[in-house]
C-alpha cells in the first residue's frame, strides 16, 4: 500500500495521464485526417490521372527467346538445324475464359486432346500475362483456317517462329538426341530468367548436354500495352544472342554407312579415331525420327515408340550391355603374354572341348572337331574357344579382370553426353559385394573359364569395346570419347576446339607383345583361318579386327514372344572390333548386332562398310594432294 | 477484492451485459473488432484471387486469435502487473536466443521454431509496455530523471536486440511503444522536446551507418518512385494507381484491375489497403479508417475510465500502438511514408501479428471488465 501522503499524488496522476491520453487521441485523429487527405487528393483530386494510368497504358515486358545453336558433322553438314515455323500463342491475361477457348481450340483441332493437361499445366507454370506457345507447328492448312477463326479467340495468336528440324530424319538420332517441351522437373533445374518465352529444351544426347551452350541468352522487348493487351507502341528492346553452334566429331558419311548396313536389324557402330577419342560413328539401330518430338510427340507416336520391341528410344551404344564374347580374346592373350603365362608361349591341342583338371564337364569350342595344334595366333585368328579356356584357367580372374579394366571396360567411358552404363567385369570382389548367399559369394573355377571367351557375367558397352579397341590399335594410348568437336560462338565466328583428354595409358607391355596380338588381328582378317577373312577382300587398307558371338542368357523374360519371334530373339548377338590401317590406326570401330548369329558374318561386314566409308574418301583426298 | 456485479444485476442490467462482464468481454470493443474482421476477409478473398483454401487458412488463424484474446481477458490485471518483469525477461531471454539459435528468414533472424515457428519481437511488443506499466505504476509521476533514465534502458534492450536481427521496423515499433508509455505517464515537456531533436540528430547516424541499402532506397523512392519505375519505385507507383483510380466509389468488390490483374505486388498483406481503395473508393478506405479510429477511441475511454496507473498506461499504449500500425501502413502504401513492411491490422493476411493485436484486445477487456464498480 503507498503511504497516505501520495494519496492526493494518486489523483493528480490520473489527471496527468488522463491529458496525455486525450493528446494522443488528437494526434491520432490528427494523423488519420492526413492520410484522408491523401487518400480524397488521390482518389478524387487525381482520380482522371491514375484511372488512365489503370484504364490506359501499361509496360508489358516479353521476353525475346533466343535461336537454338545449330549441329554441324566434322564435314560441316548440318546435322540440326531451325526451320520457320507457325505456332499458336496464347496469352492467359487477355483470355476471357481459358479453359473455355482449349475447349474450342479442341473442337477446331488447333490442339490435340490428349495434350490438354499438358497444356493447361503449362500454362499454370507461367504468368498471367506471359505469352505461351501452346502448339508447335501448324500446317498450313492449320493457319489458314485460324486467321478464319480469330475473332473467336481474343488472347490467341498464330505466330511465325522457329522449331528444330534434323534434315537427316532419324540418322545419328541417339547421338543428336531430341527436343521437348519444357517439363516441372526442367524447371527446376533452369534459371527461368534464360528460359523466359522458350518452351522447348534438349532431352538427350547432344540437344541435352550441350544445352547451356546451344541455348543462348534472351532478349526482351518492353511495350506499352492498353488494358487489352494490344501494344501502343514499343518501348526498350534488347535483342536476344543466338546460341552456339556445335561441331561434332561425327563423320556424317561414315554414320549413314553404318545405319544403311545395320539395315533394320537392332544393334549398335561405334567408331572412333585411336589418336583423339573423336567419336566418329555413334549408331543405335533401330533409331527414332527425333522430328516427331519436334512441338510436341502425340501420345500415341510416343506409346508406339515406347512400347516398340525393338526399342528405338533405348540408346545401345551407350547403354546397351552386351556379353563382349570372343572380341576380348586379343586384350586376354594380351595379359597371357605380359603375365609370361606357359599358355601364351606353346601350342595346345584343340579337340573341341575343354575340361578343368579332374572334372568331367566340357567347356565346348564353337568348333565341335576342335582346331588341332593353335598356338595364340591361331587361337585369336580362328577364334579357338579352348585354347582361351585354357589360358583364362591359368592367369586366373586375378589376372584377367585388371587387364580389362585397363582397357576401360567395365566402366563409363567419360563420353561428354550423360547417362552410360558401366557394364561389368566381375572379380572375386564383386562376387563377395553382390550376392546375398554364402554359397553364391565364392569365384568358381569354372566362371573364369568362360570369362576367358568374354561370357558369364562380363558385360560391356558397344562405347567401350570401340573404346579398348582404339587402344588396341594405338599400343596403349587412351583417350576419352568426345562427342563435340568445338563449339562455334555464331556471333564472332570464333571457334573453341574441345580438348582431347588422354587417360592413362596401358604402360608395361612390351611392343613385342603389342605386336603379337596386332598381327594376330590381322590374321582374323588375312590367315587362310581366319574367322573374318571374307572381309578383307580387295580391301585397300590393311586391318586387323576380331569377331564374337555372344549367347543370348535373357531367355526367361521373353516367354510372351510367339515361337518365331522367340527363336529370332533366342540367337547369339554378333559382335565384331577392328581398326585401320594397322601401321597409322585412324579408325578403331565396334559392331554388335542384336541375335545377329555370327560375329564374323554379320557384325564384321558392317564394320568394313564403315571403315570404307571413311577411309577411302581420305585416302583418295591424300592421293590427289600428294599428286599436285 | 470484492466484485458489485451481482448488486448492479438486481439493479435492473440486463442478463446480457450480466453474462458479457462475466465472461471479460467489453461487447462494444468486440463488435468493432468483428467488423474489421468481416470487412477484412471479404477484402481478403478478393486479394487472395477468391482462394478458398487461403480463407479457410486464414479463418483457422482468425479463430485462434479470437480464443487467445479471450483467454487473455480472464486475467486480471492485477496478476498482468506482477507477471509483467517475467515476461519481459523471458521475451529478452528469447531474443537473445534468436540470435543465436533462431531460424532464417529473408536474410535476418527472426524465428524461433519449437513445433510451430513464432517471434519473440510479437512478445516484446506486449512485454515491453507491460513492464514499463508495471515500473511506472509503483513511483510517482511525472517520472524523475532516474526513473526515465530506467525506463530508456528497458526500452533500449529489446531495441538493441531486434535491431541486430536485423529488424529496423519492428524495432521502431517497439521503441515507440516504450515512448508512448512515458509519454501517457507524463513526461517533461522538455524532455519531449529533447528527445525530438535527440532523434532529429540521429536520423543522419541511421542514415549513414544503421540502415541497409534496400532500406535507403525506399526512402529515396518515396520522393521520386518515377526514377525507378520497374524496381524500387514499382510498388508505390502501383499501389497509388490502384487507390487513385479507384475513384470515390470504387471499382467493385472483386473488380480492381490492378489487385486483380497482379500489377500490385503484396496485394494480399502489406499492400492490402491498396485494394480497399481501388474495389471500395474513397468511401470504403474512409470507413475503414473511421473503423479503426472507433477502435482505437474505444480503447482511449478503456485507458481513462482505468481504475489504475498500470492499466491507464497500458491500456492507452496498446491503443496507441494499434493506430500506429494503421497509420504507418496507410500512409506508405497511399505514398505519405517510405515502404516498411507493416501490415494492415487485422486485415493484412497472416497470424503472427493477429495474435499479437488480439492478445492486446484482450488485454483492454481484461482491464475494462475486472474494475471494482462503485456504487452510483
Amino acid at each position: 500500500m503507498r503511504p497516505l501522503s501520495q494519496l492526493k499524488n494518486h489523483w493528480q496522476e490520473q489527471q496527468l495521464t488522463g491529458s496525455r491520453i486525450a493528446i494522443c487521441a488528437a494526434i491520432a485523429i490528427i494523423l488519420t485526417m492526413i492520410v484522408i487527405a491523401q487518400l480524397v487528393n488521390l482518389q478524387l483530386v487525381r482520380y482522371e490521372y491514375y484511372s488512365a494510368q489503370s484504364q490506359g497504358n501499361r509496360i508489358r515486358v516479353k521476353a525475346l527467346p533466343p535461336t537454338r545453336g545449330l549441329i554441324y558433322d566434322r564435314n560441316g553438314d548440318v546435322l540440326a538445324e531451325n526451320l520457320p515455323a507457325w505456332h499458336i500463342d496464347l496469352t492467359p491475361e487477355q483470355v476471357p475464359d481459358i479453359e473455355d477457348t482449349l475447349n474450342r481450340l479442341v473442337q477446331e483441332k488447333l490442339i490435340r486432346a490428349d495434350k490438354l493437361d499438358a497444356t493447361r499445366e503449362l500454362i499454370k507454370s507461367r504468368r498471367r500475362f506471359e505469352t505461351i506457345a501452346i502448339r508447335q507447328r501448324l500446317s498450313e492448312e492449320d493457319v489458314a483456317r485460324f486467321a478464319v477463326l480469330r475473332p473467336y479467340f481474343p488472347g490467341v495468336e498464330v505466330r511465325a517462329g522457329l522449331a528444330r528440324n534434323y534434315p537427316n530424319g532419324s540418322i545419328a538420332s541417339h547421338a543428336l538426341g531430341y527436343m521437348g517441351a519444357i517439363s516441372i522437373d526442367d524447371k527446376d533445374r533452369l534459371d527461368a530468367a534464360t528460359y523466359a518465352g522458350t518452351s522447348y529444351i534438349g532431352k538427350t544426347a547432344v540437344e541435352r548436354s550441350y544445352e547451356a551452350d546451344l541455348h543462348g541468352t534472351p532478349g526482351r522487348s518492353e511495350e506499352l500495352v492498353n488494358v487489352h493487351g494490344r501494344i501502343i507502341r514499343p518501348l526498350n528492346s534488347e535483342l536476344s544472342l543466338p546460341g552456339k553452334d556445335i561441331i561434332l566429331t561425327l563423320d556424317l558419311p561414315s554414320q549413314l554407312a553404318a545405319e544403311q548396313a545395320l539395315n533394320g536389324r537392332r544393334g549398335s557402330v561405334v567408331a572412333v579415331d585411336p589418336n583423339t577419342g573423336e567419336v566418329l560413328v555413334f549408331a543405335s539401330a533401330p533409331a527414332f525420327n527425333p522430328n516427331q518430338f519436334t512441338g510436341g510427340i502425340s501420345t500415341k507416336n510416343y506409346k508406339a515408340l515406347r512400347d516398340d520391341l525393338d526399342q528405338p528410344l533405348f540408346n545401345r551404344a551407350l547403354r546397351g550391355r552386351y556379353p563382349p564374347g570372343s572380341t576380348i580374346k586379343p586384350i586376354i592373350g594380351l595379359a597371357g603374354l605380359d603375365q609370361k603365362a606357359a599358355t601364351a608361349g606353346r601350342k595346345i591341342l584343340c579337340r573341341g572341348y575343354y575340361s578343368l583338371p579332374g572334372k568331367t564337364h566340357r567347356y565346348r569350342d564353337w568348333k565341335p572337331e576342335g582346331h588341332g595344334m593353335v598356338d595364340l595366333h591361331d587361337a585369336i585368328a580362328q577364334s579357338c574357344d579352348t585354347y582361351f579356356y585354357e589360358l583364362a584357367v591359368e592367369l586366373d580372374i586375378d589376372n584377367i579382370a585388371p587387364m580389362l579394366k585397363q582397357f576401360g571396360l567395365g566402366e563409363p567411358t567419360g563420353i561428354d553426353i550423360g547417362g552410360e552404363a558401366a557394364g561389368l567385369i566381375p572379380s572375386r570382389e564383386w562376387k563377395r559385394a553382390n550376392f546375398r548367399d554364402q554359397q553364391d559369394q565364392v569365384w568358381f573355377p569354372g566362371e573364369t573359364v568362360i570369362t576367358g571367351i568374354g561370357q558369364g557375367y562380363l558385360l560391356t558397352t558397344p562405347l567401350q569395346l570401340a573404346e579398348a579397341t582404339a587402344a588396341l590399335a594405338t599400343r596403349g594410348k587412351r583417350f576419352q570419347p568426345i562427342l563435340v568437336k568445338a563449339i562455334k560462338d555464331s556471333l564472332s565466328g570464333e571457334i573453341s576446339e574441345q580438348p582431347h583428354i588422354e587417360k592413362a595409358a596401358i604402360s608395361g607391355i612390351s611392343q613385342r607383345d603389342w605386336n603379337e596380338i596386332i598381327e594376330a588381328m590381322r590374321g582374323v582378317i588375312t590367315d587362310p583361318k581366319g574367322t573374318a577373312r571374307s572381309i578383307g577382300y580387295q580391301a585397300p587398307y590393311t586391318l586387323a579386327g576380331k569377331s564374337g558371338t555372344a549367347q543370348v542368357f535373357t531367355l526367361a523374360q521373353d516367354t510372351e514372344y510367339d515361337a518365331e519371334e522367340v527363336t529370332e530373339r533366342m540367337r547369339d548377338h554378333a559382335l565384331f572390333v577392328a581398326f585401320a590401317p594397322i601401321e597409322e590406326p585412324q579408325i578403331a570401330i565396334a559392331v554388335v548386332v542384336e541375335n545377329g548369329g555370327s560375329g564374323s558374318g554379320v557384325a564384321a561386314p558392317i564394320a568394313r562398310a564403315v571403315m570404307d566409308a571413311y577411309l577411302i574418301p581420305r585416302e583418295l583426298a591424300g592421293m590427289e594432294a600428294s599428286a599436285q | 477484492m470484492i466484485f458489485i456485479d451481482d448488486k448492479r444485476n438486481s439493479s435492473g442490467q440486463s442478463n446480457l451485459d450480466y453474462i458479457l462482464q462475466r465472461l471479460h468481454i467489453d461487447p462494444i470493443l468486440l463488435a468493432l473488432v468483428f467488423a474489421t474482421l468481416l470487412a477484412g476477409g471479404a477484402i481478403l478473398y478478393s486479394a487472395s484471387d477468391a482462394s478458398s483454401g487461403f480463407m479457410y487458412g486464414q479463418s483457422l488463424k482468425i479463430l485462434l486469435a479470437l480464443g487467445i484474446m479471450l483467454l487473455i481477458a480472464q486475467i486480471n490485471p492485477a496478476w498482468m502487473r506482477r507477471g509483467s518483469p517475467w515476461l519481459y525477461a523471458a521475451g529478452l531471454a528469447m531474443l537473445a536466443f534468436v540470435l543465436i539459435g533462431g531460424v532464417s528468414g529473408g536474410g535476418a533472424q527472426r524465428w524461433i521454431d519449437i513445433g510451430f515457428r513464432f517471434q519473440p519481437s510479437e512478445i516484446m511488443k506486449l512485454a515491453l509496455p507491460a513492464v514499463l506499466a508495471w515500473l511506472l505504476h509503483s513511483r510517482a509521476l511525472p517520472p524523475s530523471p532516474l526513473l526515465i533514465i530506467s525506463t530508456l534502458i528497458l526500452i533500449a534492450v529489446p531495441m538493441v536486440l531486434v535491431l541486430l536481427q536485423p529488424d529496423l521496423g519492428t524495432a521502431i515499433l517497439i521503441g515507440l511503444t516504450g515512448a508512448t508509455i512515458v509519454f501517457l505517464a507524463g513526461l517533461g515537456l522538455i524532455y519531449i522536446f529533447s528527445a525530438i531533436a535527440i532523434v532529429g540528430a540521429a536520423l543522419p547516424v541511421l542514415w549513414f551507418f544503421v540502415m541497409h541499402d534496400y532500406q535507403k532506397r525506399r526512402v529515396l523512392t518515396l520522393f521520386d518512385p518515377e526514377k525507378d519505375p520497374l524496381g524500387a519505385g514499382y510498388h508505390i507507383i502501383q499501389s497509388k494507381i490502384a487507390i487513385g483510380s479507384g475513384g470515390v466509389f470504387g471499382k467493385g468488390w472483386l473488380s480492381g484491375s490492378q489487385g486483380q490483374l497482379e500489377f500490385l505486388p503484396e496485394r494480399s498483406t502489406d499492400f492490402i489497403f491498396a485494394i480497399i481503395g481501388e474495389e471500395f473508393g474513397l468511401f470504403g478506405a474512409i470507413s475503414i479508417l473511421l473503423l479503426y479510429l472507433a477502435i482505437v477511441g474505444r480503447g482511449f475511454y478503456i485507458a481513462a475510465t482505468a481504475q489504475d496507473t498500470f492499466s491507464r498506461l497500458l491500456a492507452g499504449s496498446i491503443s496507441f500502438t494499434f493506430f500506429f500500425y494503421v497509420f504507418v501502413n496507410s500512409a506508405m502504401v497511399t505514398g505519405l511514408i517510405p515502404v516498411v513492411g507493416v501490415p494492415l491490422p487485422l486485415i493484412s493476411a497472416g497470424g503472427t501479428s493477429l495474435v499479437t493485436l488480439m492478445a492486446g484486445f484482450g488485454i483492454l477487456m481484461s482491464i475494462h471488465t475486472h474494475r471494482r464498480l462503485l456504487p452510483r
